[in-house]
């Protein structure tokens, strides 16, 4: 029995060796192979053009495949020696896959079912119209090396144009703030030197001056009953100035400009990108509130935008938007390494700024779709905001001016057309204002 | 003393002016007349998440709704693209109406033209769309319809921004949209 344990060991020693030696005959070989493919690679990215390569690609791919991340197929960077690498697949295979992709799932090719499945069933859409020199050109474009020294380079650039103006902000306050420590250091001298003199004198029994005795101006300016009248009045209307002032602001929220759980900036949304106001707030249209856009809305873009890459400023960095992305991910659920939904969901608490008293009927439909009002005349200029305020003050008195000065948009519109021959016959006038149509009414908006 | 009052009357403007914070609400004259018992808009409620917008009970119906039984599935696509056709006649076709929400929810990406070419493209934040006359997809009312209704690949369902008879006015938009092209 020993014997044969002996043996056994000795057998399998020897076996041993020979699996590293033969991993090292095969890791040989691999690399060997890894050598001819990226020649072979190297020669086929020469033969597409990759400047055209991009163009096909951002027209026919981007809506599904990023370059170096997953999104609603996989990622492309070096699709062609991957594939040929881990499957065994050549470009004639690629050629096919991209011009009839379903055909080759149902044809029953192994690595085509595989990725179709792997992608839950999306389905790639079939590209017939594609050129074997297009395709080439794409794969030209996706065997390029990833360009991680130009964003070096951009954002260097950054750095240096804003470099100039903190620097300035900064040397502003250094030379403010050593002002004031020489002003207080002056008049801190000054009071010193003064008393030491008056200090020196009274040693030396000199008569310090006296100043000649006058009535002071303020006794004087009492006693001229005129002058004090005057000055009653004045301020009488001052404080009566001030405290209706004061009582008309209160209630009244225009400037205010809270501060939003997710930092969403309507320059960007609005302005730089020029989305339509109604494309977020689409109930304006149809209902009595504009309506904050669930987050699936958000989700029609920021499932493809997942990072920011326009104009930034020392108070908001890219990181910052970037983290504000991450913060809509997480409130909807969304997990982007996986392009899938999570299903842990949690509501976002925005602050509300616009706020009518529960009083006033305010109706955003009757607004935008029947009168056609500009989201800005109320709202101001949302679209430079990069955090919403307030703009207008509403109350009655601003509500009141608009429709005594708006003409209401009767041209064409059935609706209109008795009331608006009757009035204007009864004003004899031809535009007819939202306060001619009943628009002062109480009952129209307190009932 | 005279200049301790001044010290002190520059001191409460200084903090008068300083606490006039814009990012709290001013406050109001009479409260209980400016929020009533009522639930507002998208307000708090002792309902689930705490929220007073909720999803309609289950199995409601609302008025004038037409159930769509095709799924979202690629099937389903193929099945909307072979079959389905629009029900507004040529009567209830508003191409103007059809335009401007198409401009509104479709033009930001698709282009107003129809071309792919709209607006978040030319920046390249969203890149890929591609023209309505792209042979290879060749687009039917079928196939529209069920696009805004669950989305496709990136693009989103636009079901909740607009309602059926709307998205059949889209659809028909889109349709002149690719005929246009395909001149």
């Amino acid at each position: 029995m020993k014997k044969s344990y002996q043996s056994l060991e000795v057998n399998i020693t020897n076996n041993m060796e020979k699996v590293i030696h033969r991993k090292l005959s095969a890791n040989i070989l691999r690399l060997g192979l890894m050598v001819l493919l990226a020649f072979t690679t190297s020669l086929s990215a020469q033969d597409g053009d990759p400047a055209k390569g991009k163009a096909l690609f951002n027209a026919n791919c981007a809506a599904c495949h990023k370059l170096d991340k997953k999104m609603t197929g996989p990622a492309l960077r070096n699709v062609e020696a991957r594939l040929s690498d881990e499957q065994g697949l050549d470009r004639d295979w690629l050629y096919a896959w991209i011009r009839n992709s379903a055909g080759m799932v149902k044809s029953g090719d192994s690595y085509a079912n595989k990725i179709y499945n792997e992608y839950s069933g999306a389905a790639m859409t079939a590209f017939p119209q594609l050129s074997d020199e297009d395709i080439d050109n794409i794969l030209a474009y996706t065997a390029e090396e990833k360009a991680a020294p130009a964003e070096g380079v951009a954002g260097a650039g950054a750095v240096a144009t804003q470099a100039p103006a903190t620097s300035g902000g900064i040397s502003n306050e250094i030379i403010l703030g050593a002002l004031a420590i020489l002003f207080i250091l002056l008049a801190a001298g000054l009071y010193l030197v003064n008393k030491t003199l008056r200090r020196f004198a009274e040693a030396q029994n000199i008569e310090l001056p006296e100043e000649t005795k006058r009535t002071p101006l303020w006794k004087a300016f009492v006693q001229n009953q005129f002058l004090m009248i005057v000055v009653a009045i004045f301020f009488l209307l001052a404080s009566a100035y001030y405290v209706y002032g004061y009582f008309m602001q209160v209630g009244v929220d225009q400037g205010y400009q809270p501060v939003q759980p997710i930092h969403f900036s309507h320059k960007i949304h609005a302005g730089d990108n020029g989305i339509d106001c109604k494309y977020c707030h689409s109930s304006a249209r149809v209902s009595k509130t504009s309506g904050i856009p669930s987050l699936n809305v958000c989700m029609n873009c920021h499932k493809s935008i997942y990072e920011y890459n326009g104009e930034t400023s020392p108070e908001y960095s890219k990181e910052f938007y970037d983290g504000e992305i991450q913060k809509l991910y997480a409130a909807a659920g969304w997990s982007d390494a996986d392009q899938k939904y999570t299903g842990e969901s949690q509501p976002v608490k925005w602050v509300r700024i616009h706020n009518l008293p529960d009083f006033a009927y305010f109706n955003h439909s009757q607004h935008v779709t029947v009168a056609g009002v500009e989201c800005q005349t109320c709202h101001g200029p949302v679209e430079e905001m990069e955090v919403m305020y307030q703009h207008a003050p509403l109350t009655m008195g601003w509500c009141i001016n608009c429709h005594r000065e708006t003409n209401v948009a009767v041209k064409d519109n059935a609706y209109y057309e008795k009331i608006h021959e009757e009035l204007s016959k009864k004003y004899g006038v031809e535009e007819l204002t939202a306060a001619q149509m009943g628009g002062l009414e109480c009952g129209k908006c307190h009932y | 003393m005279k200049s301790l009052i001044k010290i002190v009357a520059i001191a409460v403007v200084f903090v008068a002016v300083s606490c006039n914070k814009s990012t709290a609400p001013n406050y109001q004259f009479m409260p209980n007349m400016y929020e009533s018992a009522g639930y507002e808009t998208y307000g708090e409620a002792a309902f689930r998440d705490g929220v007073e917008a909720q999803l309609p009970a289950e199995g409601s119906v609302p008025r004038g709704h037409i159930p769509f039984d095709i799924d979202n599935t690629t099937e389903g696509y193929e099945l909307a693209k072979a079959s389905l056709t629009n029900p507004l006649d040529s009567t209830a076709v508003d191409l103007e109406r059809g335009k401007e929400l198409y401009n509104i929810y479709c033009g930001i990406c698709h282009g107003t033209k129809g071309d792919g070419q709209g607006n978040l493209v030319k920046r390249e934040k969203i890149l890929g769309i591609p023209s309505y006359d792209d042979a290879g997809r060749a687009i039917t009312a079928g196939s529209i319809y069920h696009t805004i209704y669950y989305g496709k690949n990136a693009m989103g369902s636009y079901a909740n921004q607009l309602n059926e008879e709307e998205r059949w006015q889209v659809v028909s938009y889109v349709l002149k949209l690719k005929a246009d092209l395909e001149k």
